[in-house]
């Protein structure tokens, strides 16, 4: 066996899954606090990716210097995204507390396609090119066949805000908050504790992690379009599945065991059923052990 | 006023959101940035309008009132009403929608047929999926994987075997109730969501395996040179065989629309919403869970086998991309606008949402948009659809052996 194109294929399936991760936790913040999955989280991904490369780009016409505006269209997509995750959640969702379960799914069905179209109608259904704005990096020419710079810079964006969310979740009184309510929210509620605004700051938790994943895809990948929310949504899903959904860590490891699971097929099978696998696995999970990896017992709700 | 205020901060707020998305367009041959503050203007007005109407309604359903109130004369209630109870106008107009069904091709153009046939498949398709989403409850998002393997079965049979249409007719019927079941199996045990996803994965797979396959399913071309249905070995141009399968689409939907009514009252049907009100309580009056719910996926999947079927010998080409998950969600929007387990409403929302964008031209780049929108606005407004399905009431009288019966 080649073990430098196993490595290739290793960081490879790293950097995929954890742009996967930092969806997933989305959707599993989001089950946590209200069991809802939020199908248009995908498409927040989406329009994560499409506001930074606006902004890049504008801010690119007027010359400012490449490093400083990818921050700055990060920032800006962070605080876009958040926004629409907000508005999303009172909009869809909220009116629908407490109406039958399968009312708020296909609101958010209904969302996602909306989002979908928005986009499309607003600029293009074609690809649009994501401009090159990394920085060279210079320690990592000896290694640049595993690792390229944006990968580089997505395993290190992507540890540092898990790293963040634990200690948000687990340390800051907010954090608390948003554990409580994921527990029991009329116990939480007697408590104190305003859940809507709780819930109002989980969408918004979940979709700055969104955009900062389509930032981090879009300048790996190059290009962006409207579609791309869907499928990336879905694989995220199940990654939150795999991982046992409402549990951060599950998250976070569903997301890397898929992502290598993906580049490892890929690798040495066929890109062709690349897309194929992700399903498959969600469709066995589900039956089979719908708790996902992690398990009920060790399941640590938001 | 303070409603006003309110509609202001909402309109502002939707100005500042879609800044970027929609006030940016990027010229990247000419490195220019076209800033289109007209539009978020345009957008502003629009949504101030919008949140004084949102604000109203919310306060209307809050304090219980109807949201429209039609006026005195045109009570749609009634209406339905006194089609239901009054037999003399509803076989009056059940004659003039025949002959306004049986007339059309011969007044319209070949161009208007089409659309009408392409209408009618969707009503099956719709019909369909009410039985799975409508009457049972189970939330199916990849319908469109039953309609593929119809029209993949037609396809393929032809081009392998060369079968005609009336033989890969109930053959296609057959596959996709297999599909349904094979379906149906491991879901049992699932929920109302992961059903959703699953069903969704299904659909994808489904649409993956035709377009990767190149060997078996010709890949991404498809399958192309697919025959129209014979009449008895007579030779039609292509006016009067697409006349042909006009009238025998709108056969499949009068016969699925009778199947499905009868299904409605039956022991099965009676099941399927017992099963869709309450699982549990379903269960503990002595249905048999497990069979209901496979009957259900085989009853709603047969329709979609049928349609598809119709599908290639009227297209006579098919390839994958006319199954995406976009299709099972316009279908499911048919099903939730026209009210779920209504077959009037479902039929009326399935001609109205394939129509109305044919028709009016202006509409039809926006059309993905709407339904996504009503989606979300069904289901916060008037969740039971267009026209609520009625339910199966019995009359204490009727149990004496008095008259009345079902009323």
């Amino acid at each position: 066996m080649d073990i430098q194109f196993f490595i290739e294929l290793f960081f490879g399936g790293l950097t995929r899954g954890s742009i996967y991760a930092l969806i997933a936790l989305g959707y599993t913040l989001v089950y946590g606090i209200i069991g809802l999955i939020n199908f248009a989280h995908g498409e927040v991904y989406m329009l994560g990716a499409f506001t930074a490369l606006l902004i890049a780009g504008a801010l690119g016409v007027y010359g400012l210097p490449a490093g400083g505006i990818l921050i700055v269209a990060a920032l800006a997509a962070i605080v876009w995204c958040s926004a629409y995750g907000y508005t999303l959640e009172k909009v869809a969702y909220k009116p629908l507390r407490g109406a039958p379960r399968l009312s708020p799914l296909i609101s958010a069905i209904g969302m996602s396609i909306f989002l979908q179209n928005y986009v499309l109608l607003a600029q293009t259904s074609d690809f649009v090119p994501f401009p090159n704005l990394l920085p060279e990096m210079d320690f990592l020419e000896h290694i640049d066949y595993v690792m390229g710079a944006s990968d580089f810079l997505i395993l290190m964006v992507s540890t540092i805000a898990m790293v963040l969310l634990s200690v948000f979740i687990r340390y800051t009184r907010m954090g608390k908050a948003m554990r409580a309510t994921a527990q029991n929210r009329k116990m939480a509620l007697l408590l104190g504790i305003n859940a809507d605004r709780i819930i109002s700051l989980t969408f918004i938790v979940g979709s700055s992690l969104a955009a900062l994943g389509g930032v981090l895809i879009a300048s790996h990948m190059g290009q962006v379009n409207f579609g791309i929310g869907f499928l990336a949504g879905l694989k995220a899903f199940t990654a939150a599945v795999l991982g046992g959904i409402g549990s951060i860590p599950g998250a976070m490891v569903g997301g890397l065991v898929l992502g290598l699971a993906e580049s490892f097929t890929t690798g040495y099978f066929s890109g062709n059923y690349e897309d194929m696998l992700a399903f498959g696995i969600l469709i066995l999970i589900l039956i089979f052990r719908p708790d996902g990896i992690l398990g009920k017992a060790t399941v640590q709700k938001v | 006023m303070q409603r006003i205020l309110k509609a202001a901060i909402a309109a502002l707020w939707f100005m500042l959101l879609t800044l970027p998305v929609l006030g940016i367009k990027l010229n990247v041959a000419a490195k220019s940035v076209i800033w289109r503050f007209d539009r978020i203007l345009a957008l502003g007005a629009g949504i101030f309008v919008l949140a004084l109407i949102w604000d109203w309604c919310f306060t209307r359903k809050a304090a219980g009132i109807k949201i429209v109130t039609l006026p005195a004369g045109f009570n749609l209630a009634e209406i339905i009403e006194a089609f239901r109870n009054r037999r003399g106008l509803r076989l009056g107009g059940l004659a003039l929608l025949a002959v306004v069904l049986l007339g059309m091709p011969m007044v319209s153009s070949f161009y208007q047929t089409n659309i009408m046939i392409s209408a009618l498949l969707y009503v099956m398709l719709a019909l369909g999926l009410n039985i799975v989403v409508g009457l049972a409850g189970q939330l199916v998002l990849g319908y469109v994987a039953f309609y593929a393997i119809g029209a993949y079965t037609y396809g393929l049979l032809n081009q392998y075997f060369g079968l005609g249409f009336w033989a890969c007719l109930p053959i296609g019927g057959f596959l996709t109730v297999l599909f349904g079941l094979g379906l149906g199996f491991p879901v049992l045990r699932l929920r109302g969501d992961y059903l959703a996803i699953v069903t969704l994965g299904f659909g994808e797979i489904v649409r993956l395996t035709l377009q990767n396959w190149n060997s078996v399913t010709g890949g991404p071309r498809g399958v192309s040179d697919i025959p129209r249905p014979g009449f008895f070995g007579m030779s039609m141009d292509i006016t009067a065989s697409t006349t042909y399968i006009y009238y025998l689409v709108l056969a499949a939907v009068i016969i699925t629309i009778v199947v499905i009514t009868r299904l409605k009252n039956s022991r099965v049907g009676l099941a399927l919403q017992a099963l869709r009100e309450d699982e549990i309580a379903c269960e503990a009056m002595g249905v048999d869970i497990t069979r209901v719910k496979l009957s259900a996926f085989a009853l709603g999947s047969c329709w979609a086998g049928f349609a598809g079927v119709i599908f290639a010998a009227k297209t006579t080409y098919i390839n994958p991309s006319s199954f995406t998950f976009m299709e099972s969600a316009m279908i499911l929007s048919m099903v939730v606008l026209g009210g779920m387990g209504s077959i009037a409403g479902v039929v009326i929302a399935a001609l109205i949402l394939i129509l109305a964008p044919e028709y009016l031209r202006a509409f039809s780049d926006y059309r993905m948009l709407l339904f996504g929108a009503i989606m979300v606005i069904m289901m916060l407004f008037r969740p039971q659809g267009l026209i609520s399905g009625e339910r199966r009431r019995y009359r204490i009288g009727a149990l004496h052996g008095a008259e009345g019966g079902r009323s």
